[in-house]
C-alpha cells in the first residue's frame, strides 16, 4: 500500500486536491441554494412554499449519479460543453442543496416561534427578524449537521470519477488500471479519504455534544 | 415529442422495469442483511464492553467515512487481487451491506439511547436477564422510534444502487444508459424516465413511512 502511496503521490494528492476543491465549491454553492430553498419552504406565500418543498422532495429522491450524469450528458447537447469537474461539481451542488435546505429549515423551525413574534412585535420586519434574531440562534443548531453534510460531500464527490473529474477516486482508478495492484491502490485511496473525513466527523460529534449541553 | 414516444416503446419500458426490479432486489437483500448486522453492531457499540465496543465503534466510523463507491470498487476490483472473486450481483450486495450496516448501526445505537434508562432498570428488576431485557423490552421500542430514520436510510440505499452501474450491475440506471447508448435521441427521455421512476419509488416509500410513523405515535400516546 505504501509503495503505491509514495510512487503515485503526485497523482493521488492532485486527486485529493480536486476532491476537496469540488467539495468546497459545492458546499458554498449548496449553502446558498439550500438557504434560499429553506427560506422558500417556510415562506409566507403558499406558492413559494410549494415550489420550495417540491424542489427539495424531487432532488432528495433522485440519485446523485442521475443528476450528475444528466447534467454531463444533456447540457452539452444544447448549450455548452462542460468538463467532468464542472458537471460533477454542479451535480453535487444541486443534490446537496436539497439536504442542506432540510437541515436549515429544521434548524430555523427549532428556534421557538415566540422569538419571531417577539421580534416582530418590537417593530422588526419579517426579514430583519429572520436575519438578526432567528438565524444567529439557528446557526448553532445547524452547524454539526452541516459539517456532516460536508463529510457527505467529500464522500459523494467520488461521483466525479464517473465523469472524468480528476478527483481522488478517478486517479485511484487510473493507478489501479496501470499497476494492476488494485488492492493496495484502493487501500491507499481509502486512507486518503479517511484522513479528511475521520477528523471532521469526530469534530462534529464533539461540537454536537458540547453545544447540546450549553 | 416523437423522441419521447419512440423512446418509451413497450420493449424499452420493459427493459427499464427489469432494471428497476434488480435495483429493488439488490436493495432489499442488502437492507435485510444490513439490518441484522447493523443491529448486532449497534448493540455491541451500545453495551460498552471494554475494548470490544471501542473496536466495533472504530470500524463503524471507518466505514461510514468512506465513499460507497470506493467500497464498491474494493469488493469488485480489489478483492480478486487477494483471491476473493465475486460476481457482479453478490459484489454489489456485499458492498452495499458493508456500508449500510455501519450506517444502520449508528441509527440503531442512537435509537437505543433514546429509550429511557428506566425501561432497562424496570425490566431487569422484574427478573429479566440483560439479553432478555434488550431483545424483548428495549429493541422493540427503539425500532418503533427509528422507523423514519430506517426508511430514509433505505431510500438512500435505493439511490446508491445506481453507483453499481460502474461495475455493470444491470440495474435501472445502467439499463437506461444502454438504451440511450443505442440512440442519442433517447437521452433526454431516458433521464426523464430515470428521474420519474426513482422519484416515484422513493417518494412512495417516504409517504408510507410517514403513515406508519403517525399510526405508531397514535398507539404510543
Amino acid at each position: 500500500m505504501f509503495t503505491i502511496l509514495f510512487d503515485h503521490a503526485s497523482e493521488l494528492f492532485s486527486g485529493l486536491g480536486y476532491t476537496l476543491g469540488a467539495s468546497f465549491i459545492a458546499l458554498i454553492g449548496s449553502l446558498v441554494l439550500g438557504t434560499l430553498f429553506a427560506l422558500m419552504e417556510i415562506g409566507q406565500h403558499k406558492w413559494v412554499r410549494v415550489i420550495g418543498r417540491a424542489y427539495v422532495e424531487v432532488v432528495r429522491n433522485i440519485p446523485l449519479l442521475v443528476i450528475t450524469m444528466g447534467f454531463y450528458v444533456i447540457v452539452p447537447m444544447f448549450i455548452v460543453q462542460v468538463d467532468g469537474f464542472t458537471a460533477g461539481t454542479i451535480g453535487l451542488t444541486i443534490y446537496t442543496s436539497a439536504f442542506i435546505a432540510e437541515t436549515i429549515r429544521s434548524g430555523i423551525q427549532s428556534v421557538s416561534s415566540g422569538q419571531m413574534e417577539g421580534a416582530r412585535s418590537v417593530g422588526l420586519t419579517y426579514y430583519q427578524a429572520m436575519f438578526h434574531i432567528i438565524f444567529p440562534q439557528a446557526i448553532k443548531i445547524v452547524i454539526p449537521p452541516l459539517g456532516n453534510q460536508f463529510i457527505n460531500l467529500v464522500k459523494n464527490s467520488s461521483i466525479l470519477a464517473f465523469v472524468a473529474g480528476f478527483d481522488l477516486m478517478y486517479q485511484g482508478k487510473i493507478i489501479a488500471n496501470s499497476t494492476f495492484n488494485t488492492f493496495d491502490t484502493y487501500l491507499a485511496v481509502g486512507l486518503l479519504y479517511l484522513i479528511v473525513t475521520m477528523p471532521l466527523s469526530y469534530l462534529m460529534r464533539f461540537l454536537e455534544k458540547k453545544w447540546k449541553t450549553a | 415529442m416523437q423522441n419521447f414516444i419512440d423512446a418509451y416503446s413497450a420493449i424499452n419500458l420493459r427493459y427499464l422495469f427489469e432494471g428497476l426490479w434488480i435495483t429493488t432486489e439488490v436493495s432489499v437483500v442488502s437492507i435485510f442483511f444490513s439490518f441484522i448486522i447493523g443491529t448486532l453492531m449497534g448493540v455491541a457499540r451500545y453495551v460498552n464492553i471494554k475494548y470490544f465496543s471501542a473496536i466495533i465503534g472504530f470500524i463503524i466510523d471507518l466505514i461510514r467515512n468512506l465513499p460507497l463507491l470506493l467500497i464498491l470498487f474494493f469488493t469488485y476490483f480489489a478483492l480478486p487481487n487477494i483471491g476473493v472473486r465475486l460476481a457482479v450481483i453478490p459484489a454489489s450486495i456485499v458492498a452495499m451491506t458493508v456500508f449500510e450496516s455501519a450506517m444502520l448501526a449508528e441509527i440503531i445505537r442512537s435509537g437505543i439511547n433514546a429509550v429511557p434508562v428506566g425501561q432497562m432498570e424496570a425490566a431487569r428488576s422484574n427478573g429479566l436477564t440483560y439479553v432478555q431485557a434488550m431483545t424483548v423490552v428495549i429493541l422493540p421500542q427503539a425500532f418503533k422510534a427509528m422507523i423514519p430514520a430506517l426508511v430514509s436510510q433505505f431510500i438512500s440505499l435505493v439511490k446508491d444502487t445506481s453507483l453499481a452501474t460502474i461495475i455493470l450491475l444491470p440495474e435501472l440506471t445502467y439499463h437506461a444508459q444502454i438504451i440511450y447508448g443505442q440512440n442519442v435521441n433517447y437521452t433526454i427521455p431516458m433521464f426523464v424516465a430515470l428521474a420519474v421512476l426513482y422519484f416515484v419509488f422513493n417518494y412512495a416509500l417516504s409517504l408510507i413511512s410517514r403513515v406508519i410513523d403517525r399510526r405508531m405515535s397514535r398507539t404510543r400516546a
